[in-house]
């Protein structure tokens, strides 16, 4: 890959730069991980994210075009989405139009769920909102799976984001989501009532077997 | 401020810890002491809590000679309330409630996962860190914000601790595992294990699952490297992705297996990526003590916080993030 662009960002597993109307997420080395590990996780993740993708745009919801990928440098090529992270966008907000916000991120993964598609890292900075869509980016823990488990911790990730980072507006924004979740979503109430069950299995301390 | 001296009783698992601590932060004594762990056995809740019944008592005498005081120079008690096990809270509990009693004594019970936080902000150069805090009981990463402890991360079925110490109990290595798997890990050569990270949580029972079968096929020092080499970096990962969220400057890694020479060099490691500082307490109050629970007292009595005997119900399932963090806003 020739020139990446400028660096726009630095997350936790990537280096992300823009070139025009194109973003480069780049999944850089971790010194304090195995080389082996460090490098399956790379591969597996760059593979999966550009692949989620795409299906998730297919089920209908707003994601960045994959332009490119490469294995090599283990990088993704996608379109550039202007517009504001909803994590950062929650709080300028009024209290209906957060409502308003989480119904559609509620909407939205239930259509991900729908189509099999678990994100794997629900959380609030990795929704973009431009134009009156939601666009879900950051696919490298995600999955394709038929399981109410797979989809229950999907939720349970995205109920902690609001418990740890949101907890102003946890709760309007929790009743929004599970509202447009469950008109979107066929098997709503099996994955909710999953949800409650996974949270209370390991908090903290299970007995010590 | 006139100082005071607080007695803690730690007791939510299988080590009873008497400390005793200065409200100018000096620690007088920190004596723990643990039932021998059978070989082959776990924790067992009603045996641990019989132990430390026994030996209250005997600890706490033997942390007032080491402190050089009396009972009388005593001016509060604190507690481990939880989380922790039951019959070994209750244990704390209800030794805590006698000495408040019948020394007149103002009585707090404190929550022990940020008991490990405040001994480390305590004797670490840490002031507001990330903290990682990985026991046989706990793992959860932890930030503070707008008057919580806000739990980030944290593991969706069995801690890291327990899951070293269930393999190395299959593997008949012995008991704490702990120590034996980093040691035999040293030798190892790597191969894949099932890692598992959902976000910023984790989950260990597959993997433990994974390793135990992986005995069959490979030796047991490369069970041991695979194993370690996978959770240790699931944790860092979600520590990481905490750090750029939270956009701390400091990274602290607490609780009994945070004495992990491996685990504490990924950590570094990473933080330094960051240009974050690492701070590792020293390893006398990085497990379970009672010195924490005594410091954790004395910030939560001058904040004002006391309890009346009535409140002093143990709680099995404390949440780092419902303690009102009033000592620090
Ligand atoms: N296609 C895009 N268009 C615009 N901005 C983007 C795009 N992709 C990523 N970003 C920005 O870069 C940030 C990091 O991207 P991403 O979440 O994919 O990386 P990451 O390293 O996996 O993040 P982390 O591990 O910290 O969650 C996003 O939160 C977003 O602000
Ligand atoms: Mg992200």
């Amino acid at each position: 890959m020739e020139e990446l662009g400028i660096r726009i960002g630095k997350g936790a597993e990537a280096d992300l730069y823009r070139r025009e109307d194109k973003v480069s997420k780049v999944r850089i080395s971790k010194a304090y991980r195995e080389p082996l590990l460090d490098q399956h996780l790379r591969r597996t993740r760059t593979r999966r994210e550009a692949r989620l993708l795409s299906l998730a745009r297919r089920a209908g919801v707003a994601t960045p075009y994959v332009t490119d990928v490469d294995n090599q440098t283990f990088t993704v090529e996608m379109s550039f989405v202007p517009g504001e992270q909803v994590r950062r966008l929650l709080p300028s907000l009024t209290r209906e139009e957060r409502r308003e916000l989480c119904i559609r991120i509620g909407e939205a993964v239930g259509k991900l769920h729908s189509a099999n598609i678990v994100h794997g890292d629900l959380t609030t900075a990795n929704m973009i909102l431009h134009r009156k869509r939601i666009y879900f980016i950051d696919f490298g823990l995600g999955g394709i799976s038929d399981a109410v488990e797979d989809k229950g911790v999907d939720l349970l990730v995205f109920k902690k984001v609001l418990h740890s980072t949101h907890y102003r507006y946890e709760e309007e924004c929790w009743e929004g989501f599970v509202e447009g979740y469950s008109n979107t979503y066929r098997n709503s109430a099996e994955t909710l009532e999953r949800l409650r069950v996974i949270a209370k299995r390991g908090r903290y301390f299970p007995e010590r077997a | 401020m006139e100082e005071i001296t607080c007695l803690g009783i730690e007791g939510t698992a299988e080590k009873l810890g008497i400390g005793i601590v200065t409200s100018s932060g000096r620690i007088l004594a920190n004596v723990v002491r643990q039932q021998a762990l059978k070989a082959q056995a776990g924790i067992h809740p009603r045996e641990a809590a019989q132990h430390h019944a026994e030996h209250v008592p005997q600890v706490i005498r033997a942390a007032l000679k080491k402190a050089g005081i009396s009972l009388e120079d005593i001016d509060l008690i604190a507690f481990s309330r939880g989380p922790g096990l039951g019959p070994c809270l209750r244990v704390a509990a209800v030794s805590a409630r006698t000495l408040s009693l019948s020394l007149g004594k103002p009585l707090v019970g404190v929550n022990h996962c940020i008991g490990h936080i405040e001994i480390g902000r305590l004797l670490t150069e840490a002031e507001d860190p990330l903290t990682l805090y990985v026991s046989g009981g706990n793992s959860q990463v932890i930030a503070y914000d707008s008057g919580r402890y806000r739990v980030f991360g944290e593991t969706l079925d069995i801690a890291v601790g327990n899951c070293i110490d269930q393999f190395a109990r299959r593997a008949n290595l012995g008991n704490p595992g702990g120590p034996i798997v980093e040691k035999l890990a040293r030798k190892g050569k790597y191969f894949p294990l099932p890692y598992v990270v959902k976000g910023m949580d984790l989950s260990y029972s597959g993997i433990l699952t994974a390793a135990v079968e992986a005995l069959n096929k490979h030796p047991v020092e490369d069970v041991c490297r695979s194993l370690q080499e996978t959770v240790f970096a699931m944790l860092v990962e979600v520590t990481e992705r905490a750090l750029a969220q939270t956009e701390k400057d400091e990274v602290m890694l607490v609780g009994g297996v945070g004495v992990n020479r491996r685990l504490q060099d990924m950590i570094s490691l990473m933080a330094e990526e960051h240009g974050a500082g690492f701070y590792v307490p020293p390893r006398d109050v990085l497990g379970d003590n009672g010195a924490m629970i005594a410091w954790l007292g004395v910030l939560m009595y001058r904040s004002g916080v006391t309890h009346e005997l009535m409140d002093t119900t143990v709680i099995q399932r404390y949440r780092t993030d419902e303690v009102e963090v009033k000592w620090r806003s």
